[in-house]
């Protein structure tokens, strides 16, 4: 048998209450957990599938699939976590029909070697980012990020930009801990090294 | 300490979940290494230019739009379980 949160515990949880509400046939308790994560959930389909429409269609899916599910929720998670695992599935799936290839999973292109070793060492210039006018650097980080393999990107939304801890992030992408630390470092890595062309000091000026 | 040792530690560095010694070791190295320095300064600053940056924020008129819909197919599936979800 799975292990199970104490009910001390369980009741801790705002969401837990929120949950039981939804069993109980209480449709607007379960809106109250649509506008508390479907932003979250929204930006990881996003960086997942980098398309959008997919992602405002995965944020409806997700949530259709959890009130669907909501019976099999164990309450030995976060529902949160829960909840993001489901997204990863259905993002993956999305991906999986726009390329029309069976290959894209968390697995894919993890044996490239590519950026696991820094190479440029320039430093950057301070808040680099204000160089860039609004759309120049949203236009930046897109391109920069697309440029990951799914796994990773995956990994480094979940981890630094919706600020999942490392076991939580493991726990939704179905990986082990030591998985997503070295995807999160090479994630880390290969956007630094990416952006840094953007970032650094110009050659012959000095910093500061 | 060499530089893959170093890097080979940096997510945990990150993390703050070093022990103290590995992490006066850590600091010491970045101290004698202007290459991992830079790499971690440039990495934190990748970290937070991606977390401060609204790129991949949902318009609050597409969420409203989204959670309606999200409910109404609901509720249509409460009524046709025809019980208590
Ligand atoms: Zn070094």
């Amino acid at each position: 048998m799975a292990m199970t949160a104490t009910p001390e515990e369980n009741a801790l949880h705002p969401d837990l209450l929120l949950i039981a509400k939804v069993k109980a046939g209480d449709l607007s308790a379960f809106e109250q957990l649509m506008r508390q994560y479907d932003r979250q959930i929204f930006r990881i389909a996003l960086h997942i599938t980098q398309n959008r429409e997919d992602a405002e269609d995965i944020v409806q899916d997700t949530f259709l699939k959890a009130f669907q599910k909501l019976d099999q929720f164990q309450g030995n998670s976060k529902f949160y976590t829960w909840l993001v695992r489901i997204a990863v599935n259905e993002s993956l799936m999305r991906l999986r029909k726009r390329r029309s290839q069976k290959t894209v999973s968390m697995d894919e292109d993890i044996q490239t070697e590519e950026g696991s070793i820094p190479r440029d060492f320039a430093d950057w210039m301070p808040n680099p980012e204000q160089n860039y006018n609004q759309s120049e650097l949203a236009d930046i980080l897109r391109r920069t990020i697309q440029g990951l393999p799914p796994g990773f990107r995956t990994v480094f939304a979940l981890r630094d930009i919706d600020g999942l801890s490392t076991e939580e992030t493991a726990k939704a992408l179905g990986l082990t801990v030591p998985a997503v630390k070295s995807r999160l470092l090479r994630a880390r890595l290969q956007l630094r090294e990416r952006l840094s062309r953007y970032f650094r000091v110009p050659t012959g000026a000095h910093p500061l | 300490m060499n530089c893959t040792e170093f890097l080979a530690n940096l997510t945990d560095y990150f993390d703050a979940k070093t022990a103290s010694s590995l992490r006066s070791e850590l600091e010491q190295h970045m101290a004698d290494c202007s290459h991992c320095y830079v790499t971690v300064n440039t990495t934190r600053q990748t970290i937070e230019i991606y977390r401060n940056d609204e790129l991949f924020e949902l318009p609050e008129s597409i969420r409203t739009k989204l959670q309606q819909a999200v409910l109404i197919k609901c509720a249509k599936m409460k009524e046709n379980k025809g019980r208590k979800i």
